[in-house]
């Protein structure tokens, strides 16, 4: 069964890609879809399975690479992690799918992103049933690969390419980090596959090894680096950039990679290797401050931009940054948790942007919306079930999952951990206010857009509603639902061994204990950060523009997103024009052309050219060529006398 | 003997120089009449050595043939001898030192040439038969037995050198009528006889 | 001095070399060029002959025929041509004659 769950997916893309000319828009869409529905039921049905053995089970399919000591098998890794992983995805694809039949039923290659997207769905589930670093990183690529192919799925758009070559590119950084944290493990550990090397961690905490000169200790080295490709996967500082303008994809994409699925691949991957970062506290330590800080860095950006869907994808840059956070202080059962109930409510919040967007007829833009909740109202009414959980308010899941992270980050009184708290609570009056700052601008106040779009506006088709309303009832119930199995007094059998948390780190069992105010501050703050956007945008509108033009720097500070691209442009894209032109102009083409084929060629010709003027066309200067000859093959012989 | 020394190089300078006046002409017709007198010379130094047939077969193939082809060819060819081109200036410096060593080289090998030990009992065939015999009597002799092939051969390559010749040169007169009685031979009724219906009363044309 | 073998085969160099000369020194007519080969050829002559008198060995003088032969084919093909190519061209002087050009 778990087969067929990890590789439905596969068939669906394999069918809908190759085949999609032959079955049709409809018949794509079909296949997909229907393999999906399927995988998730199965994926359920699977997930009780799981829940009923007794430790992780491992399916092997087929051997991979067998050479010196290397031996990757493929197979599937089955325990509590990955059971909620392939809940994770399966069902927030299905859903994307099936609102992709509505979304994009006028766009001209609708099996090709069919296609997309259930090979993207297989890649992901690769990903989180991986039994070693092998296969986790062929998941990892093949998200990766995937993720530009939806981006630029619009491929005449030119924005898209670049936005597409950017992420590929910023990912790829930190997918050499990652390679080199392959190697790093291979080389401590002998071995590549997560049994052997989760059970040898304890023995090598001690280990040190050599890099770039210097004698570091090697686990935490190693940590840091598979870290590296978790920051590049997950957006976190400082290869964050390429999220914003991943949003050049179509919103389902957006929805279901850039929200529930790929970029929690890095929280999966550090909650999944957690038996080695539980012995590598200085790991654990930066993944800390980099959450912690990307939280809030992400939040005050999202708070000043006006695309919709970019709120929504700083929205998710923040909160991944939480989860990291929790990570960090090893309540990696709350980073998990959180990334269920954040894909339930994120997912929800972009397909409703996407509806939004639908009903505006591709208006992005909040400046140009406004008054949309009568017209609208089932879209409202969801995607204010989202906001709301997204804020922390008190019922919706993400109150208990976000609270979680929080409290156990004070719980565990390490400075990293206080520092997340006080960087996370900040964040959360932030993530409040642009959320609510994005409802209101878009729903409320005056229309600003024309007369015709406005005429236009319509409620999105069931196709398109039914995602939603399946998401929203997620983002309200899985919270308490879920708060006791994930993190609370269950959580041990829940978790079984598919996560370690060392005993004297265990921030989650400490979570009763912190000060009731303590406790409450993210609410008020949350509650302070709606009440301000409400003021902010229904009460009086100025009050925006005129903090704006009074606090301009900082205003285009934010609105700039803390100038990262630029500074990159000029650190490193220039750069590496000059010397790619360099070596394009000069060495290519003077040195290596030059010297090669055209030097080459020109020698040649001129040779050629040099030696034709021998052929003059005289007779007698032949002739004299021949006497010359003569004369000298006499002397030649001549000389030994 | 002295006589023979002293025409020995009469007839060598008379030939020396009339090579020099063949390739320094200005007048072609005054270059083959002086190649002429080179081949005379030649042959008189031929009669000299004792080859007499050589001799006499120089001056009637060379002078009496070659040389009288040469004759026909320049005057036939109409050419406008004023014209000298010059150059000839320009490359006598580097020619005539090419020449020159040449010659030299050649003059040093005559110098220091010695017979092969074993060469002129090897080659002393000819006079085999104690009789004196002369010269054409026993060229004569070895031409038509032991080198009968090569004498074929050579008469082969003139047939050859005839029929190219004709062959290169031949041309047609537009304005002579020329018999081809192959044609004359397949012409049909209706070629040669033509039957026109004239009118009684018309005749004439 | 007894003229020897030496002596012939001076002559016949130096007829040999003034051949040679006729051949890239002359700028006027390919006539010449022809002369100069039948120079040349009667240089061979003389030295073939010579050897065969000084050898006691009559081959020298039937080669000397032969080439003789050769000679007199060689010329008469040679001024067909040349008689041909005027014909096309209306010159023999040999400066004009480069079409071989490269």
């Amino acid at each position: 069964m778990a087969v067929a769950v990890v590789f439905l997916p596969l068939f669906a893309a394999v069918i809908a890609g190759f085949f999609g000319r032959v079955i049709g828009d409809r018949g794509a869409q079909l296949v997909t879809c229907g393999a999906l529905l399927l995988s998730a039921v199965l994926g359920i049905f699977l997930f009780r399975d799981i829940l009923a053995s007794e430790g992780p089970r491992v399916i092997p399919l087929a051997s991979w690479i067998v050479a010196g000591g290397v031996d990757v098998t493929w197979s599937l890794r089955l325990d509590t992690l990955s059971g909620v992983m392939i809940l994770v995805v399966t069902i927030v694809s299905s859903m994307v799918h099936v609102y992709s039949i509505g979304y994009m039923a006028e766009d001209p290659s609708i099996p090709r992103f069919m296609a997309y997207l259930s090979l993207f769905t297989f890649a992901m589930l690769a990903l989180v049933t991986a039994n070693d670093f092998v296969q986790l990183f062929f998941g990892w690529e093949g998200v990766g690969l995937m993720s530009y192919l939806l981006i630029g799925f619009w491929y005449d758009r030119p924005s898209a390419n670049t936005a597409a070559i950017k992420a590929f590119v910023v990912n790829r950084v930190g997918d050499f980090g990652f390679a080199l944290g392959i190697f790093a493990v291979f080389f401590i550990f002998g071995a590549l596959d997560f049994g052997t090397v989760f059970g040898k961690a304890p023995s090598v905490v001690d280990a040190r090894m050599e890099f770039l000169g210097w004698q570091v200790d090697a686990l935490p080295l190693v940590c840091i680096l598979l870290f590296i490709g978790a920051m590049g996967k997950s957006a976190q500082i400082p290869l964050h950039t390429w999220l914003p303008d991943a949003m050049e994809g179509p919103t389902p994409v957006s929805a279901l990679i850039h929200a529930a699925t790929m970029v929690t691949a890095g929280v999966f991957m550090v909650a999944r290797l957690s038996p080695m970062f539980e012995y590598a506290s200085t790991a654990l330590a930066v993944v800390g401050v980099i959450g912690g800080t990307t939280a809030i860095f992400a939040a005050s950006v999202g708070m000043a931009q006006n695309d919709i869907k970019r709120v929504i994808a700083w929205s998710t840059c923040s909160q991944l940054g939480y989860m990291f956070a929790a990570a960090a202080v090893s309540a990696y059962a709350a980073a998990i948790f959180h990334l269920f109930s954040h894909a339930f409510f994120k997912g929800l919040l972009f397909l409703c942007s996407g509806s939004v967007i639908h009903a505006m007829g591709g208006e992005q833009d909040m400046r140009r919306m406004g008054g949309l909740w009568r017209k609208i109202p089932w879209t409202y009414g969801t995607m204010w079930v989202g906001a709301l959980s997204l804020s922390g308010i008190p019922f919706f899941s993400g109150y208990y999952s976000k609270d979680t992270i929080l409290e156990a980050a004070w719980a565990a009184g390490t400075a990293v951990g206080r520092y997340g708290w006080c960087l996370g609570t900040l964040a959360a009056f932030m993530t409040a206010f642009y959320i609510s700052r994005v409802m209101f601008m878009t729903f409320h106040g005056e229309p600003h857009a024309d007369e015709e779009t406005m005429h236009h506006v319509h409620e999105s088709p069931w196709v398109m509603a039914i995602p939603l309303v399946v998401l929203a009832t997620g983002a309200t119930l899985f919270g308490f639902i879920g708060y006791d199995f994930f993190v609370g007094e269950g959580r041990v059998e829940f978790w079984k061994k598919s996560i370690l948390v060392l005993p004297q780190f265990d921030s989650l069992a400490r979570v009763e204990e912190i000060p009731q105010l303590v406790r409450y501050m993210p609410l008020i703050f949350g509650l302070l950060g709606i009440g301000t956007a409400f003021v902010f945008y229904i009460v009086d509108n100025t009050i925006p523009v005129r903090l704006a033009s009074q606090f301009r720097a900082l205003y285009l500070f934010l609105l700039n997103k803390w100038y990262f691209d630029e500074l990159y442009d000029w650190l490193f894209v220039r750069p590496a024009m000059m010397i790619g032109d360099g070596l394009w102009k000069s060495g290519d083409g003077a040195v290596i052309d030059g010297l090669g084929p055209d030097g080459v060629a020109a020698v040649t010709r001129d040779l050629a050219r040099q030696a034709s003027r021998l052929q003059t066309g005289y007779l007698y200067h032949y002739a004299f060529a021949m006497m010359i000859g003569l004369v000298a093959l006499v002397t030649w012989y001549l000389l030994p006398r | 003997m002295i006589v023979q020394a002293i025409m020995f190089y009469v007839f060598a300078v008379l030939a020396v120089a009339s090579g020099v006046l063949v390739v320094s002409s200005r007048n072609p017709v005054h270059s083959v009449l002086f190649l002429i007198v080179a081949f005379f010379n030649a042959a008189g130094l031929f009669v000299l050595i004792g080859a007499e047939f050589l001799a006499m077969i120089l001056v009637i193939v060379y002078v009496g043939a070659v040389a009288v082809l040469f004759l026909f060819v320049v005057m036939m060819l109409d050419i406008d001898f004023v014209q000298l081109r010059s150059g000839f200036v320009r490359y006598l410096p580097i020619g005539g030192l090419v020449g020159f060593i040449l010659l030299a080289e050649l003059v040093l090998v005559i110098g220091s040439w010695v017979v092969a030990p074993g060469v002129p009992s090897a080659t002393a065939a000819s006079a085999a038969g104690g009789v004196s015999l002369s010269n054409t009597r026993a060229l004569g002799d070895i031409l038509y037995t032991r080198y009968l092939f090569a004498f074929q051969a050579a008469g082969l390559i003139l047939l050859v050198a005839m029929i190219g010749a004709i062959v290169l040169t031949l041309r047609h007169r537009a304005d002579v009528r020329r018999q081809s009685i192959a044609a004359q031979l397949a012409r049909t009724r209706a070629q040669s006889v033509e039957v026109v219906k004239v009118p009684i009363g018309a005749g004439g044309r | 001095m007894a003229i020897g073998l030496a002596h012939y085969l001076t002559v016949a160099a130096i007829l040999f070399t003034l051949g040679i000369f006729g051949i890239f020194l002359n700028r006027k007519n390919v006539i010449i060029m022809l002369m100069s080969i039948e120079l040349m050829l009667l240089a061979v002559s003389i030295n073939l002959v010579a050897f065969s008198v000084f050898l006691n060995n009559l081959v020298g003088q039937a080669f000397a025929m032969f080439v003789l032969t050769v000679a007199a084919a060689e010329a008469a093909i040679g001024l067909a041509i040349l008689v041909v190519y005027f014909r096309n061209r209306g010159t023999i002087a040999v400066e004009d004659i480069n079409m071989m050009k490269g």
